[in-house]
């Protein structure tokens, strides 16, 4: 790709990198992406992945923002009040970065909608904040062997893992029903210190450029779990499980079914 | 007596400072065959290092460094590898 005066500054830092140079920002650029939620982790993921210069980022989310989603979601601000998450995000990240292209998509993923959204995109990044899509989007993702980042953020601590179907786990391998509705934490029980989001789509956002680059490790079969208080990571290992219900060899789940489960949402 | 080299491309990045000396020579490079040679004319003092450290940090082989005249330097640089 022949790159402009202006993106050859803009990306300049990335062109320096041996592991990286113009034939991988060419690779960023050419890359597309589909990003669920345009919140706490949507927000550092989408910021990340726009500067970086990816090419096509489609962002799925059916909220709008609200005074308390400021404490943590950079992509909005007080101005943008009251306006829907994705156009909120799109005006901030063409902002940004007008190589890219912000696809801003208000609606709730369902089992009827999410393989026809994702189809036409490289990897899916699960930036939602609730088991239904959780398991949702993974379903999908192995469905359709797609590469998914996947991250979870609650009160300080945080959990970041790589899907490459086939290759590794899933995240039922890892757990394999969504918890009973006791087990969620309560609205009330559910707060967040505004930079851990940040910390952990920064991870998701690094995943992300990794795989498109082809470079380094991801977390395959590994899941990456951050103690904000101790300031700890560590890894897990996560085997692929033979006996998976949709990504074992002989899945149960071969069809998107039903996801609906009563957890706050706030 | 040495063999003249004659490179396969020719850059002349006058006027440009570090990091886009080396940025535009990477790039230069990065489109160019193994094996073929890129000469480049540059200005900024700095580079004239700089540019022939880091090309040989990526695996890249400099072949000479001149400076021709009182503001001007010629880097010599054959592609190794990709
Ligand atoms: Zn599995």
């Amino acid at each position: 790709m022949e790159f402009t005066d202006d993106q050859v500054i803009r990306y300049s830092r990335h062109i320096i990198l041996p592991e990286v140079g113009g034939k991988g920002q060419a690779k960023i650029s050419a890359a597309k992406v589909f990003l669920i939620g345009a919140g706490g982790l949507g927000s550092p993921i989408s910021y990340y992945l726009a500067a970086a210069g990816v090419g096509r980022i489609a962002i799925v989310d059916d909220d709008v923002v609200d005074l308390s989603n400021l404490q943590r979601q950079i992509l909005h601000s007080t101005k943008t009040v009251g306006v829907a998450k994705v156009e909120s995000a799109k005006a901030t990240l063409e902002a940004l970065n007008p190589d890219v292209e912000i696809i801003a998509i208000k609606d709730r993923l369902t089992p009827e909608n999410i393989l026809g959204y994702i189809k036409d995109y490289d990897i899916v990044i699960d930036g939602s904040d609730n088991f239904p899509t959780r398991y949702l989007v993974n379903d999908a993702c192995v469905i359709s062997g797609k590469p998914l980042s996947s991250g979870a953020v609650l009160k300080f601590e945080g959990q970041v893992t790589t899907i490459i179907p086939k290759e590794g786990h899933c995240y039922r391998c890892l757990f394999e029903e969504m918890p009973p509705d006791g087990l969620v934490p309560s609205c009330q029980e559910g707060g967040v210190l505004g930079v851990l989001p940040g910390i952990i789509g920064g991870l998701q956002a690094m995943e992300v450029l990794k795989i498109i680059l082809g470079k380094g490790d991801v977390l395959i079969n590994t899941l990456l779990i951050y103690d904000a208080l101790r300031t700890n990571f560590r890894k897990v290992k996560v085997p692929k499980n033979p006996e998976c219900p949709v990504c074992g060899k002989t899945p149960s789940i071969t069809k998107l079914g039903n996801y609906e489960a009563n957890y706050c949402r706030a | 007596m040495e063999e003249e080299i004659i490179p396969d491309k020719r850059i002349d990045i006058r006027g440009l400072k570090c990091p886009y000396t080396f940025v535009r020579s990477k790039l230069t490079l990065e489109a160019m065959n193994t094996g073929e040679v890129l000469e480049i004319l540059l200005d900024y003092p700095e580079a004239s290092i700089s540019i022939p450290k880091s090309m040989q940090d990526h695996g890249q082989r400099v072949l000479t460094v001149e400076k021709v005249n009182d503001k001007d330097w010629i880097i010599i640089i054959r592609k190794e590898k990709d």
